[in-house]
């Protein structure tokens, strides 16, 4: 790959071999081009920061560099020689450990046997060594300043808590590489820093880190050099030292924004939706913003922001602590079934678990919420609901051979069309649609827009939760962007900027001259991101 | 050692002996030398088995057909004792037990090697097996008269003032315990079990273990095949017919997480005490027996109940926001 060759070239000034590289290094799962020859060094004693935006290939990587994926092209390199990591054995064999998001835990087992969960040391004849255990287990606990108790289950621990345990892990399998995913994500600030103690002192014995955050701050506080990518491709690296909030910003965003969501503008009327003050304990914090009739409003922010936490308060499935939510004066959010009654519906993130139900049919599924109106005394009329389902299914195109066919047997797009068109025969007055385009292919997105846009034309109100900058710009007439919980940012069509939302998803300074005047990032590849984006 | 016996297993230990004080209160005879002695027999294979069972449940599975192998099992010694009643115990002891290795490691081969659920694979082997029995007998009973003396008195003989079956009790219990708390293999059940996912992302070896957890369900489950067929001197095609509830029963009081992860042998044994317990005392103390099975079903549900409450506590809350009163996070640029 020459991209990795041309921008490592500036560091070699680090004379020995990494510790850890990737060199080249391309990604496929199924239709989606995850990683498309990223590259990226790992040296010892130092900390590189690795950035992007959600989806920008940075846990696939991770997931190539401990052996839970391979790459179909490419090479991991360590130590300088390219290897094949197969499983995750052979990565904690060639001292590679990782401290994931979501901690891996066994929560019934005990601190000490999490550390060697799946490498229990023993004696002769094969019985546990627990004295080792606890000696070594206790030994790597004190070098991170951890008192916990050996013998306590994991389950009864806190998440920062947890974190130590699982880097404790990593020590005790004397990893040389590292790798922390967004370890922060879930700490108060005085246990970041904390964190960091141990990560410098880690740094200083020899250890290489990668460390993966969406909080530049924490960046710039600990990390030595960066590493850019988007669209799973490698886009900028470089020291930290010589870069800048906004340069790193810019390269994360960076592409032009063409117009691939073609806009739908209806008359935006009067107020719909008015929640105030809404807030949650531990998720939501006094949250306010009014939806209008025929009015996209997008909800921006990183995983994690509190976007989806939101909506199901909103459409009742979990109670908000604090303030209202009304829908043209009527409280709504108390019940999902109250919300669909006063014309609230939410088309849920997670499709398998909370929007499909895969074994029934097209025409139970579609019928579903509408039930209540296609009942003829006591029973179901099965010719109105089969008439239900067929103009759904034509009207967004939903590809069948019967719709007695189960759900289970239709494309993850069709699949999303169908939880999507089992709304319109309720009539609604405000859809939800959370990350309703995710994983689905290039002409399923397009007819969820085309619905999106059918449904303002009718004066619905719609609110579109997503994670891909390019869809909520392109679809949405505000854009309200979301940050530990908090609404920090509304804006208006006309101040649409990638860099603006960007920065306030992020927690950055908030400050537009300075964004604009900064230098340009060691590599751009505007051209190639560009051709890529039509 | 702390995690031996729990918090939990002490409470069940005291209703244990708060319902025996009740029950002798009640009935003075049950505490009687004979009378124990019956209720420690009776419970041995009820024991040996919820073990098995346990095995499997951590694992988050489940064996469904322990009471057909059971059957099987004891069906084969029968026939073997039928056909050479000179034939020492011990040879119809390895043949049950030998056939419900094999019985249990096909179960094994099915989840492991096939990725199907433990539910539905000993489910349809369930009726594969106890259909076998029929086969095999063409249906018809193996009585007290044609089975050998060996094979009949084995269980009953005495050593050291217990008999056999409670020996071979006290072996599993053993065994049990050291498998699952000292060796690797019954450590990383537990890991697989709370959480298969991290389970294999520290390298453990999943289909071995599930190959594993049901050839040892399996093969127990045919040493008490012999065991019921010897102590009741019959085998039929009924034999140990629904057994594999008690045995779930007997974990989930002893507080065994249906939900895979959790479980000890301590409340393993104290779960099956205290049904054998009520199982033999609700006739003394003159329950009538209709009612016998809808107490011991409601006993149950309570202790699920209760497990679901004691899981549902350790449940982390979900948390976004900053925990109040500290600055939003370090900024050190």
């Amino acid at each position: 790959m020459p991209s990795s060759s041309e921008v490592s070239a500036p560091l070699a000034f680090a004379a020995s071999a990494p510790a850890l590289s990737l060199v080249g290094v391309e990604k496929r799962f199924g239709g989606v081009q995850a990683l498309a020859g990223v590259g990226l060094e790992l040296r010892a004693g130092q900390v590189l920061a690795l950035l992007g935006e959600n989806g920008a290939g940075k846990s696939t990587a991770v997931k190539i560099m401990t052996g839970v994926h391979r790459p179909d092209a490419g090479e991991v390199c360590i130590g300088g020689e390219a290897v094949a990591l197969d499983s995750p054995e052979v990565a904690r064999q060639r001292g590679v450990a990782a401290v994931f998001q979501d901690a891996l835990s066994f929560d019934d087992l005990s601190v000490a046997e999490n550390l060697f969960m799946g490498h229990l040391p023993t004696r002769r004849g094969g019985w546990l060594d627990w004295r080792a255990m606890r000696t070594r287990a206790a030994a790597a606990l004190r070098s991170l300043e951890a008192d916990l108790d050996l013998d306590t289950p994991l389950g009864a621990l806190s998440v920062a808590q947890k974190h130590r345990v699982s880097i404790a892990r990593a020590l005790t399998h004397d990893a040389r590489v590292l790798i922390l995913d967004e370890p922060t994500a879930a700490l108060s600030s005085r246990e970041v820093d904390d964190l960091f103690r141990i990560i410098r002192r880690l740094a200083a014995a020899g250890t290489a880190l990668l460390f993966i955050s969406h909080k530049l701050d924490e960046v710039f506080a600990i990390a030595d050099r960066y590493t850019v990518f988007r669209d799973g491709r490698h886009v900028a690296d470089g020291r930290i030292a010589e870069a800048d909030e906004a340069t790193l910003v810019r390269a994360m965003v960076g592409r032009a924004i063409t117009q691939v969501f073609p806009k739908t503008t209806a008359e935006i009327g009067a107020p719909l939706l008015e929640v105030s003050g809404l807030g949650r304990t531990g998720e939501l914090d006094d949250i306010s913003f009014t939806l209008r009739r025929g009015e996209v409003l997008g909800f921006y922010g990183l995983v994690g922001a509190g976007r989806t936490e939101l909506m199901e308060c909103l459409f009742g499935l979990t109670r908000a602590s604090a303030g209202s939510a009304t829908l043209e004066g009527r409280p709504v959010g108390r019940s999902p079934g109250e919300s669909i009654e006063s014309g609230l519906v939410l088309v849920p993130e997670d499709r398998p678990h909370h929007g499909v139900f895969a074994a029934l049919s097209i025409r139970e599924n579609v019928a579903l919420p509408s039930l209540d109106r296609l009942g003829r005394g006591l029973f179901l009329d099965e010719r109105a609901e089969e008439r239900l389902a067929q103009q759904v299914a034509e009207r967004l195109a939903i590809k069948h051979a019967s719709l007695a066919q189960s759900l289970a047997e239709l494309s993850g797009g069709n699949q999303q069309k169908v939880v999507i068109g089992k709304w319109l025969a309720t009539d609604p007055r405000v859809v939800i649609l959370d990350e309703p385009t995710q994983g689905v292919d290039v002409g399923a997105k397009a007819a969820v827009h085309g619905f999106i846009g059918e449904l303002v034309a009718r004066g619905v109100g719609v609110i579109l939760v997503s994670s891909e900058l390019q869809e909520v710009m392109g679809v949405a007439d505000r854009i309200a962007v979301m940050r530990e919980g908090r609404l920090v940012r509304v804006l208006e069509r006309a101040e649409f900027d990638a860099k603006l939302i960007v920065t306030a998803a992020l927690g950055a300074a908030d400050d537009d001259a300075a964004l604009g005047a900064r230098a340009p990032v060691t590599t751009e590849k505007e051209d190639a991101a560009a051709v890529r984006a039509s | 050692m702390r995690r031996l016996f729990g918090r939990r297993d002490a409470t069940l230990a005291l209703i244990i002996a708060a319902l025996l004080c009740a029950i002798v209160w009640r009935a003075p005879v049950f505490a009687s030398a004979g009378n124990l002695d019956t209720v420690i027999n009776d419970g041995a294979i009820l024991t040996i088995m919820a073990l098995a069972q346990m095995h499997a449940l951590v694992a988050r599975g489940v064996d469904l057909s322990v009471g057909a192998v059971m059957a099987l099992a004891g069906m084969l010694a029968a026939l073997l004792s039928r056909a050479h009643p000179e034939l020492p115990a011990l040879l119809a002891l390895g043949l049950a037990g030998g056939s419900g290795l094999v019985l249990g490691a096909a179960n094994g081969a099915l989840i492991a090697g096939l990725g199907m659920p433990p539910i539905v694979v000993t489910l349809g082997t369930l009726s594969v097996y106890r259909g076998l029995v029929f086969v095999i007998s063409d249906g018809a009973w193996v009585n007290a008269h044609e089975l050998g003396q060996s094979f009949l008195s084995f269980p009953h003989e005495r050593l050291l003032g217990l008999t056999h079956l409670t020996w071979i009790a006290l072996a599993v219990v053993a065994a049990s315990y050291l498998f699952l708390h000292h060796r690797r293999a019954g450590r990383e059940l537990f890991a697989l079990g709370g959480n298969p996912a991290a389970a294999r992302a520290v390298g453990i070896d999943v289909a071995r273990r599930e190959l594993l957890v049901y050839t040892i369900t399996g093969t127990l489950a045919g040493l008490s095949g012999y065991l019921w067929v010897a102590r009741y001197a019959v085998a039929y095609t009924e034999t140990a017919l629904g057994f594999e509830m008690q045995t779930i029963a007997a974990c989930v009081i002893g507080g065994v997480s249906i939900r895979g992860g959790r479980g000890g042998v301590v409340g393993c044994l104290l779960g099956s005490a205290f049904l054998v317990i009520l199982f033999n005392a609700l006739p003394v103390i003159d329950v009538s027996p209709f009612w016998q099975m809808a107490i011991s079903g409601a006993t149950i549900l309570a202790a699920v109940v209760l497990n679901a409450r004691s899981e549902r506590r350790r449940l982390a809350a979900r948390r976004i926001l900053p925990v109040a009163g500290v600055p939003a996070a370090s900024r050190a640029t």
